[in-house]
């Protein structure tokens, strides 16, 4: 066990408000329109979110949200319906399958850990997607799972806030 | 159920939701690939999204803003010049309108079919989606505009693709570039009829099953044919960028590069044909191979 672990304050239960707008934002920051080279390398914030949440509060967002999300994702991207769904139901699978494990860690330490769970994803999406027959993708496709694991810190520390508390414990 | 404790009722087991939600999917990949019979949930979940969008374009469309008021002081030259361009319009435009007469009154001689007028509407790109399986736009106009699945994009150079999904507000454009998508073509010099496929990669197009001693020559300007109704003729489409003739096939290779800016605009033209019937099939229409 990792040492620092025992430090860890306890976590909050998050605010339901705060996970949906969280999912909100994520969404809206997916619909960017970005140009080719950032286009490819711009991580799954969705994707990202959801595995948050997974991780931390298997309890509230779970399989069933992943797979909603999945499927908005689907019209967003104009892809088959149902091919996000699946990637997300897997991944949200893999992330609460683990979640007693990741939680051990820093965030720092996940973010290889979550690269490996947004490749697995990608994959999945990557093997529907020539099921399908529509597109061979080109191996870059999978960089942004590289760049979700390190954009992963950041979103982990913002998502975190809401599970502080908001008095120190210890004043009295 | 009822023994167990209320902190420790979980539902299912994450296999038993991952087995239930994943056998969900793949039948919902099967209801739209097979059937497709799922463009009302599409469309109903695209309309939700549509707030969405327009939040994610408002810096895009700032940025637009502040690029005007900035441009502005550059308008009085560009005004002048267009000024002077159009009065030189003006004078070739009623030679246009007496050629025009002069040719409506031919054709009614020859009784042949009156060319269709086309029309258009301007369209902005809202934004592409992330998916690499596909080259596909979307568009701020929808059915609330007019539009209907099978019309032509087309930017001021070329055909750039066809509208095939279509929400209140906004339209999916599938490109000349997409793997499924094809075009009737000609070639401009000798009338060759042929249809052109994108292969899902960037900036190039496939001219497939021409035989190899088909006259067809680097440079070649292709335009659409106007067979199959769908793109009206004479628009151009490509230009032939390099042919590789291999013996050991009996076609040759002929990568075309796209006219239109397919990956580089912001605004794009729709194009309706009034008699024509829009097909609301994905797929292109590949109907004429070569003659």
């Amino acid at each position: 066990m990792p040492k620092d672990y025992l430090e860890k304050e306890l976590p909050l239960q998050a605010k339901s408000s705060f996970i949906i707008i969280s999912l909100v934002v994520a969404l809206i920051i997916n619909l960017f329109p970005l140009q080719e080279i950032m286009l490819l390398l711009r991580p799954d914030f969705v994707a990202l979110t959801l595995l948050f949440w997974n991780i931390n509060q298997p309890h509230q967002v779970g399989i069933s949200s992943a797979f909603v999300f999945g499927i908005i994702m689907d019209v967003c991207n104009s892809s088959i319906l149902g091919q996000h769904a699946l990637a997300y139901c897997f991944m949200s699978f893999l992330a609460i399958i683990l979640h007693r494990r990741l939680i051990l860690f820093s965030i720092f330490q996940q973010a290889p850990q979550i690269f490996w769970i947004l490749l697995l994803t990608q994959l999945v999406i990557y093997i529907s997607g020539t099921l399908v027959g529509s597109y061979h993708a080109d191996w870059f496709f999978f960089l942004s799972s590289v760049t979700g694991a390190l954009i992963w810190p950041i979103i982990a520390l913002i998502l975190g806030i809401s599970q502080k508390p908001e008095t120190d414990p210890n004043a009295l | 159920m009822e023994s167990v404790p209320q902190f420790f009722r979980t539902g299912p087991s994450p296999q038993a939701r991952l087995f239930f939600f994943s056998l969900l999917s793949i039948f919902l990949m099967i209801a739209d690939l097979r059937f497709e019979s799922l463009h009302k949930v599409r469309q109903a979940i695209g309309a939700m999204l549509y707030p969405l969008q327009k939040i994610a374009l408002a810096p895009t469309s700032l940025y637009d803003q502040v690029e005007t008021l900035i441009e502005d002081l550059r308008l009085t030259k560009e005004i002048n010049y267009l000024r002077q361009q159009y009065f030189l319009f003006q004078q070739q435009l009623s030679r246009l309108q007496i050629l025009e007469e002069e040719n409506t009154h031919l054709r009614r001689l020859l009784s042949a079919a009156k060319q269709t007028e086309v029309k258009s509407i301007m369209a902005e790109i809202l934004y592409i989606p992330r998916d690499p399986f596909r080259r596909r736009i979307i568009l701020n106009r929808g059915s609330s505009d007019g539009i209907e699945a099978g019309q032509v994009v087309v930017d001021d150079l070329g055909v750039i693709g066809q509208i095939t999904q279509i929400f209140p507000w906004s339209a999916e454009v599938t490109l000349i570039t997409d793997k499924n998508h094809a075009v009737p073509i000609q070639v401009a010099r000798n009338g060759l009829r042929s249809v052109i496929s994108g292969i899902g990669s960037n900036n190039e197009l496939e001219l497939r099953y021409l035989p190899i001693n088909a006259d067809i020559q680097v440079n070649d300007l292709l335009v659409t044919s106007g067979i199959g109704g769908i793109y009206p003729p004479g628009l151009p489409v490509a230009r032939i960028d390099k042919i590789e003739h291999d013996r050991s096939y009996n076609f040759s290779r002929i990568t075309c590069i796209p006219i239109a800016g397919v990956e580089r605009n912001r605004h794009v033209l729709i194009l309706s044909m009034p008699l024509s019937e829009p097909e609301s099939t994905t797929k292109g229409n590949a109907i004429e191979s070569k003659s």
